[in-house]
């Protein structure tokens, strides 16, 4: 029993950060139709940043939560502008181009963004320091479970539901939601389409930095490839839950993040990936509009 | 007045860059000495080559932007002369030449190199037919690549089968996961093929990296014999010119085929199904059959380069079949100009031999794909050589008259 219980936790800690990565694939997939393959590279970047961040910091002597939480923020901040310029750079031209563009042109900028950090860092993996090890929580709580598994799961949780009030209850987040029904209608309704966009790859990119600092303190070393696999497995939880949908990629997240734990758990841990891709699979060739998602008619 | 507005904006894109690369570019943290080592110079690069980018992208976007029906003009023009009898007849013998006679000029070393860049040729081509003919973005095609090369390698090894057995068979192994792969995709849009075809390749490579009893695992299957030259016994400089030449025939023999396909009833369903899946739906074509056969056929071609690659290296593990390396066939495919023979043949060539002569940019070589693949979608992207549609006109009858 115990052990199902590591298991479970440990899933529901690994799914909570798939679907803070994954809400930005469906964002922008929601509102551009575009997988954003170089989503994975941005929390990459994230945990890369926070990690030069917090050992820079750490040399100057400062310890502790004041640590975590700067290199949070800019972590934050970088991953936001990197998103950001890469919309700018990468998709925004290709707007009006056949759907095929974008794609290529998200596959280069992936490419393009791994090796970028490759060469002006380094190949080998770095060992990131425990910065959630430092918070203190109360006694009840640290009993049954992991301090770091803890402030993810909360930290997943919070943000999650902040998201989805801000979509529902600000300007912009109707603007967002006018946007993903139907662009040039909302354009037309006088929505500033392209800063929209924008913010959408900001938000996103956040979300994928602060679960990249997160996953980065709990498994505690990183590399320029991190972001592929994460990447893929976030995608997988975003179609999981029926891309577009906003709980649909929680959901996913959290189920992927589940079936991988009690996966690797109770049958092989050689095959981690294979696990997350076949779930893939049979749920595009099964249920290809994901378990929250609704069917779409193609229009002419 | 316009210069000056964009020597500004090109300005702060440059401090915006600046800013950006600072934490990955400028400081590297040694964590096992605790050192942080502040890289300054790199700032002003950064700072200069996004400024200098920023102003080339902007006369660049410019200049798509207003001539576009000039541009296409001046790119028809390049395909007029190649289409030129007197010009391309004279070329291609001076090509057929130069293949013929390049392993007894060169060294054993530059006939390697050249076979390789046929393989990925073949790869290119075959791809084509998937992404550049049918509009079926695979991201995972090396793992019909991997089929190929482990299916020759692992029948020689428990059965003993020679080269020229395997290379059929595992042609029709790389088809048949090919059908069995495009099957249950068919009817996802194109984005969910690319994230499918990708997830497929993975699984095949993870298996055979951690499946112990069947591939070996990470260390591979080594010893796997060259391909026989009628029993004779050859040497290794020699089995390399004989490698070479079976390369150029089979390219030829690949090329010959492409050609014929893309011509034909299926290769113009293809092209329909790319250009619009409804429309061509709508007008009668098996939408299911178009597809499978695009990919049990581009998948034969990556199972017979997987076979050649195979011999040619004797030794195969997983870690030759990751997706960078479906990324570089689909980079090859894009760069060259989709649905075009000769501008895959070319880029495949270009982007396999620039590497290997340019030793000082082999660091440099992934993150130039990247960013080409960014910017031949943005301004150019038809590509090298953009493929041209046959069309039938209609010339006056004076030239046969007089004839």
């Amino acid at each position: 029993m115990n052990y199902f219980w590591d298991l479970f936790l440990g899933g529901i800690t690994r799914g909570s950060i798939y679907a803070l990565i994954a809400l930005g694939y469906t964002m922008v997939y929601g509102i551009l139709e575009l997988i954003n393959f170089a989503h994975g590279e941005i929390y990459m970047i994230g945990a890369f940043t926070a990690l030069i961040v917090a050992s820079v910091l750490t040399m100057h002597g400062l310890t502790g939560v004041a640590v975590l939480i700067l290199a949070t923020i800019v972590a934050v901040f970088y991953a936001a502008a990197y998103g950001f310029s890469v919309e700018k750079i990468a998709y925004k031209p290709l707007r009006q181009a056949p759907r095929l563009s974008p794609l290529i042109s998200a596959i280069g900028m992936s490419i393009f963004l791994q090796n970028y950090v490759l060469l002006a860092q380094t190949s080998d993996f770095l060992p990131f320091p425990n910065l959630l090890q430092d918070v203190l929580l109360p006694e009840a709580i640290s009993g049954w479970i992991a301090p770091s598994e803890f402030i993810i799961i909360f930290t997943a949780a919070v943000l999650m539901i902040g998201l989805t009030l801000i979509l529902k209850f600000t300007k912009m987040g109707k603007a967002m939601r006018a946007v993903a029904q139907d662009r040039e209608m909302a354009m037309l309704l006088g929505i500033n389409v392209n800063r929209i966009i924008s913010r959408t790859f900001i938000i996103g990119s956040a979300l994928a930095a602060i679960g990249g600092v997160l996953i980065a303190s709990h498994v505690g070393r990183i590399n320029f490839y991190i972001g592929f696999g994460a990447g893929i497995k976030a995608f997988t939880a975003a179609v999981l839950g029926g891309i577009g949908s906003i709980p649909g990629a929680m959901l996913g997240g959290l189920v992927l993040g589940l079936t991988e734990s009690f996966a690797t758990g109770y049958i092989s841990s050689d095959y981690e990936n294979v696990f997350a891709f076949a779930l893939l699979i049979l749920i595009l060739i099964f249920k290809p509009e994901g378990i929250l998602g609704r069917s779409s008619q193609q229009k002419v | 007045m316009k210069l000056a507005e964009e020597f500004k904006k090109s300005f702060f894109v440059a401090l915006w860059f600046m800013l950006l690369t600072f934490p990955i570019m400028v400081v590297q943290v040694n964590t096992i000495e605790n050192v942080v080592i502040w890289r300054w110079h790199n700032i002003i690069l950064s700072g200069l080559g996004s400024f200098l980018l920023s102003f080339c992208w902007q006369l660049f976007l410019r200049r798509k932007g207003h001539s576009t029906p000039a541009a296409q003009a001046s790119a028809s023009r390049l395909q007029h002369l190649m289409a030129e009898p007197r010009l391309y007849r004279p070329a291609l013998i001076i090509l057929a030449l130069f293949a013929l006679i390049f392993p007894f000029v060169f060294s054993h070393y530059q006939v390697n190199i050249m076979t390789t860049a046929l393989i990925y040729v073949m790869l290119g081509l075959g791809l084509n037919i998937e992404v550049g003919l049918a509009g079926l973005l695979d991201l995972g095609y090396v793992a019909f690549y991997a089929v190929g090369a482990y299916s020759y390698a692992l029948l020689n090894y428990h059965f003993g089968l020679g080269f020229w057995t395997a290379l059929p068979v595992g042609a029709l192994l790389a088809a048949f996961s090919g059908i069995l792969v495009g099957f249950p995709v068919l009817r996802l849009r194109g984005d969910y093929l690319a994230i499918v075809t990708l997830a497929f390749a993975e699984i095949i490579r993870l298996v055979l990296e951690n499946w112990n009893a069947f591939s070996f695992g990470p260390s591979g299957i080594s010893n796997i014999p060259r391909p026989g030259f009628f029993g004779m016994a050859l040497t290794p400089e020699q089995s390399a010119i004989y490698m070479y030449f079976l390369l150029i025939v089979l390219c030829l023999l690949t090329i010959f085929v492409i050609r014929r396909l893309q011509y034909s009833r299926i290769g113009r369903a293809w092209v329909a199904l790319r250009e619009d899946e409804l429309a061509c739906q709508a007008m009668g074509i098996d939408k299911t059959k178009a597809k499978l056969t695009a990919f049990a056929l581009g998948a034969t071609w990556a199972g017979m380069a997987g076979v050649l690659f195979a011999a040619k290296t004797t030794f195969i593990n997983p870690a030759s079949f990751t997706f960078l390396e479906s990324a570089m066939i689909l980079a090859i495919v894009v760069l060259g100009g989709m649905g075009s023979i000769p501008g895959v043949i070319i880029a495949a060539l270009a982007l396999i031999l620039l590497p290997e002569y340019l030793r000082v940019f082999s660091d440099y070589r992934m993150i130039l794909f990247g960013a080409a693949l960014i910017m031949m979608m943005i301004f150019r992207p038809q590509g090298i050589l953009a493929d041209m549609r046959k069309k039938y006109e209609f010339h006056k009858m004076k030239d046969s008259r007089i004839n």
